[in-house]
């Protein structure tokens, strides 16, 4: 006869097995999408490239350093990759900007929705999301018939007599910011609404009842409560950001490149897979060391207000 | 080269994919995006009852690497002169020789025994181009046989230029313009390729391939180009030209092969059989635009490539083209620092 303990024992065990089991599905997706091309990437990065493209299975940190640094063409000294780090510092820097411009858009945007009646809330929710219903690629078109100088922008200035002739924006960083902001602007609004939604406004009311200003009650009692929407909303548009390549390169007229451009031209006409992989870590690090950074911080200038 | 794959190209797998019911066979073609006749596809159909399926690639290395890789299905692929001769090292095409097919006389005899494929062994003619300037001589009225249009572009220009950033094309383009020979791993002549480049991409307004669109639109006054788009850009507006560059310039050339790995071999040596017959060379040259090296098409041809200056090359520039050719690994890494550096 099984003691007591042995049937616990057995019981335990099955339990360990069940649960293994029944997280199967969820630990084959993470492993065979997530987890594992990663990981391909990651050994590819450390080998050498082939020829002709492709890699040879043969250890080599080259990538990795050539990600930092780089041997001068013509004299074959070592200095800081300064291409690479001028092209990383470029997306970098449109990503922020796409975010600021978008939360500076969207946080009005979802204010005015959330402050409309419950039933025209609805409605505009619903104009939020149509953008979503059409490609991407087309939306920047879109974009791109706006503002060319046979576009409707100078068209009509031109027609009006505000200008003689027109404003060249079509591939200029401004176009790129344009097509990006407007892309990325319902990823911002959403989360922010959906915070602002669950906002007491009575909140709002006591504020200005104990005499504070417009701007005090929007710095101390609204934004401090739909601070984890604002923090969502920021993820959503930073990330895809940095490592957007339609709007740039349809718009900023493809002169400069931006990450995307850089780690498809060593897979493509570069054939150099190694350098490809090795850049990818590279900005996935990136992103995650901002991530981490920003969430961390505002996590604690949360429990301040708190 | 690359070419832009868009719906058109959907809509052609659709139409092949709808052919006939009853087929003796099927016939799986990798090709370029938007560079397949339709007609040609249906004779070809009915003529072998075999239903053909076509399938997009946008750059050659994108077709390499797919093909390295195997198991994918192609019978045919479509590969530039500068990439046969790494498919034929990498084993990854079929000796069909094609040299001893019925339809080979047809063959213009300045591709009948090319460099990349002596004796034509592997490979059959599909298309063949040039790469020039192109120059809306609306804004520019001056001399633009010269690849001094993108290199040192002329005041009423500046702004207005674009290069289709193929990096190759472009820095052949930039040897020729300094006189240099292609491929060449003298560093001291690659660091004035660098110095010319960065010096003149302040003058360009862009690098994109979406040249006939935005040269129709007026974005562009001139670009880099290859002669078909060329074409079509003068058929659109006739104030735009193509012209030669009289330091010399670039010639391409897509080649038909049988992949080892093909299951339908016999179709696929009938295919490369049949796209040498003139009429049906010209049937293709019709879609894409771009002369076919089969000798007897001029007379198929349609009416508005017949005596067109982008297809038909005039004698006296005819011995300033020559075939580019694949620079070696060693070359090709500086090509990409030096592009990488250009555009950062």
């Amino acid at each position: 006869m099984a003691s007591a303990e042995e049937v616990a024992r057995q019981a335990q065990r099955k339990d360990i097995r069940d649960r293994w089991f029944l997280s199967a599905p969820a630990l084959l997706v993470i492993f065979f999408a997530a987890t594992g091309p990663l990981l391909i990437v990651l050994v590819y990065s450390f080998l050498t490239p082939g020829a002709y493209g492709d890699v040879k299975w043969q250890f080599s940190p080259e990538a990795w350093v050539s990600v930092f640094l780089e041997r001068d063409i013509f004299d074959d000294t070592l200095s800081l990759a300064a291409a690479h780090v001028t092209i990383f510092w470029r997306s970098i820097k449109l990503a922020i900007v796409t975010t600021i411009a978008t939360l500076a858009l969207g946080f009005p945007t979802a204010y005015f929705m959330a402050t409309r009646s419950e039933k025209t809330r609805d409605l505009w929710l619903f104009l939020i999301t149509i953008p979503f219903w059409t490609n991407l690629l087309i939306r920047t078109f879109a974009v791109l018939q706006i503002i060319r100088n046979e576009g409707l922008i100078n068209t009509v200035l031109i027609k009006l007599g505000i200008i003689s002739s027109p404003i060249q924006i079509l591939f200029t960083d401004t176009a790129i910011l344009i097509g990006m902001a407007y892309v990325y602007l319902p990823l911002m609004v959403l989360p922010i609404y959906a915070s602002m939604e669950k906002l007491d406004f009575r909140l709002v009311e006591a504020g200005y009842d104990l005499y504070a200003s417009r701007f005090q009650v929007l710095r101390r009692i609204i934004f401090p409560l739909v601070r984890p929407g604002v923090i969502a909303g920021s993820i959503l548009v930073f990330i895809p950001a940095i490592g957007a390549y339609v709007s740039p390169s349809l718009l900023g007229g493809g002169k400069n490149m931006m990450l995307s451009n850089l780690i498809e031209l060593q897979f493509g006409q570069g054939r150099n897979w190694p350098l490809g992989s090795a850049l990818s870590i590279a900005v996935m690090i990136i992103v995650m060391v901002a991530l981490l950074a920003y969430v961390r911080n505002a996590s604690r200038s949360e429990v301040r207000h708190g | 080269m690359k070419r832009k794959t868009m719906a058109a190209a959907i809509g052609l797998t659709l139409l092949a994919s709808t052919g006939l019911a009853r087929a003796d066979g099927v016939l799986n073609i990798y090709n370029w995006g938007n560079y397949t006749s339709p007609d040609v596809i249906k004779k070809f159909e009915e003529k072998y009852n075999v239903k053909v399926t076509i399938t997009d690639y946008d750059s050659n290395d994108t077709a390499l690497a797919k093909v390295r890789q195997g198991g994918t299905g192609y019978d045919i692929a479509v590969p530039s002169q500068t990439f046969v001769p790494i498919w034929i090292k990498e084993g990854l095409v079929l000796e069909t020789d094609p040299g001893k097919m019925e339809n080979f006389k047809n063959v213009a005899p300045e591709w009948a025994n090319p460099d990349f494929d002596p004796g034509r062994k592997y490979t059959v003619p599909w298309a063949w181009g040039t790469i020039g300037v192109v120059v809306n001589t609306d804004a520019y009225k001056g001399p633009a046989n010269s690849w001094g249009i993108i290199f040192n572009t002329p005041d009423e220009l500046k702004g207005k230029v674009n290069v289709v950033p193929e990096m190759n094309d472009v820095i052949f383009a930039a040897l020729k313009y300094l006189g240099a020979a292609q491929c060449t791993d003298d560093k001291a002549v690659l660091k004035k390729v660098r110095d010319l480049l960065v010096a003149a991409k302040p003058n360009w307004i862009a690098m994109e391939y979406n040249t006939i669109e935005k040269m129709g639109a007026g974005d562009f006054k001139a670009t880099s180009d290859w002669n078909g788009s060329a074409l079509r850009q003068r058929l659109a507006n006739p104030a735009i030209h193509f012209n030669y560059p009289k330091e010399g310039y670039g010639l391409w050339s897509d080649n038909v092969v049988v992949l080892k790995e093909a299951k339908n071999v016999e179709n696929a040596k009938l295919f490369q059989n049949f796209i040498m017959d003139p009429e049906v060379a010209a049937g293709l040259s019709a879609f894409h635009r771009y002369a076919n090296g089969i000798a007897g098409s001029d007379k198929y041809m349609p009416a508005d490539m017949k005596d067109a200056p982008e297809v038909v090359i005039p004698a006296d520039v005819k011995p300033l083209g020559e075939l580019q050719r694949l620079c070696s690994p060693e070359t090709q890494d500086l090509y990409t620092k030096i592009w990488t550096e250009l555009q950062k």
